[in-house]
């Protein structure tokens, strides 16, 4: 195993297209917090985190001057097509947020699903970056294979 | 938020792909899709093609086929009743269209493939036949397929 002392994931940036609407929905929909709000000049700094802390999503504006205007256009095209994108979420009453969400008016790309692994269900951020809520169940690892080899025997 | 109309158009495609892929055991048909993408039926088979690179009736296969492939891999239901679960209207169309996918017959599939526990959208978005394969178009319950 490499050691190399990295410890942790701190910060995740999320592309977004606008950081108002981004602030909205991951803060009054999802239950971020805001953590970090800077005006840096040539950027905002927006971070958020969930109140019981972890991983800081970068609500990160497509189209600084990282990228030049026709790579910032590409980018925007990838994510308004859900080609970016990605985060996993954890809910401690998976049923209750998706009710929650699904009478917000949020884009739900499916319903509440009962895995081996736990239940889960999916929905779309603004702008297309897909984001999937799941309550996992505490069964170790090799339970959760038992029930899949059960679903076959 | 302000989109291009490129931009606009890209998302509201994507509703319509995420209902194909939220319903995709349902008949869907043209006019409901384009409904969701707020297209003319007539446009709607074109766009989603400039967008996605295929025809809307051949995400909606590969979609069934993803779907089956999961089911042989983690359940042992009759392949009959799989193929009817995911969307299509007989066996021997589902048998066909599956060879054609995925290179085998579901029933070889099952037996070379066994269940994996990660997020099953992930294994979803990734175990999806890619397109390539010829397009069967005797599939009787859907007919998402303007382009």
């Amino acid at each position: 195993m490499t050691t190399n002392h990295i410890t942790s994931v701190r910060i995740k940036s999320v592309p977004v297209l606008d950081q108002e609407e981004a602030l909205d929905f991951y803060c009054n929909h999802l239950g971020f917090q805001v953590h970090d709000d800077i005006d840096l000049g040539f950027m905002r700094w927006l971070t958020v985190v969930l109140p019981g802390g972890g991983v800081q999503l970068l609500l990160e504006l497509v189209g600084g001057p990282q990228h030049d205007e026709a790579t910032a256009a590409q980018v925007r095209e990838l994510v308004t097509k859900g080609a970016l994108g990605g985060l996993f979420l954890t809910s401690s009453d998976v049923h209750a947020t998706y009710a929650a969400l699904r009478d917000a008016g949020v884009e739900i790309t499916q319903e509440p699903v009962e895995q081996p692994y736990g239940t889960d269900f999916g929905i779309r951020d603004p702008f297309g970056n897909h984001i999937r809520i799941s309550q996992p169940n505490e069964a170790p690892n090799e339970v959760i294979q038992h029930r899949y080899d059960a679903a076959r025997a | 938020m302000e989109l291009s109309p490129r931009e606009d158009l890209n998302r509201r495609m994507l509703r319509a792909r995420d209902e194909m892929d939220r319903r995709y055991a349902e008949p869907l048909d043209v006019p409901t899709l384009a409904a969701v993408a707020h297209l003319s039926p007539s446009q709607f088979g074109r766009v989603f093609k400039e967008v996605y690179g295929e025809t809307p009736h051949r995400y909606l296969q590969r979609r069934r086929v993803e779907r089956a492939m999961t089911l042989l891999r983690q359940t042992d239901r009759p392949v009959t009743d799989i193929a009817w679960d995911v969307g299509f209207a007989s066996l021997g169309t589902f048998s066909r269209t599956f060879a054609t996918v995925v290179g085998c017959s579901p029933t070889q599939f099952r037996a070379r493939h066994e269940p994996v526990h990660v997020p099953s959208c992930f294994i979803a978005a990734w175990t999806r036949p890619r397109d390539g394969a010829r397009t069967v178009v005797s599939e009787k319950r859907a007919d998402p397929d303007a382009g």
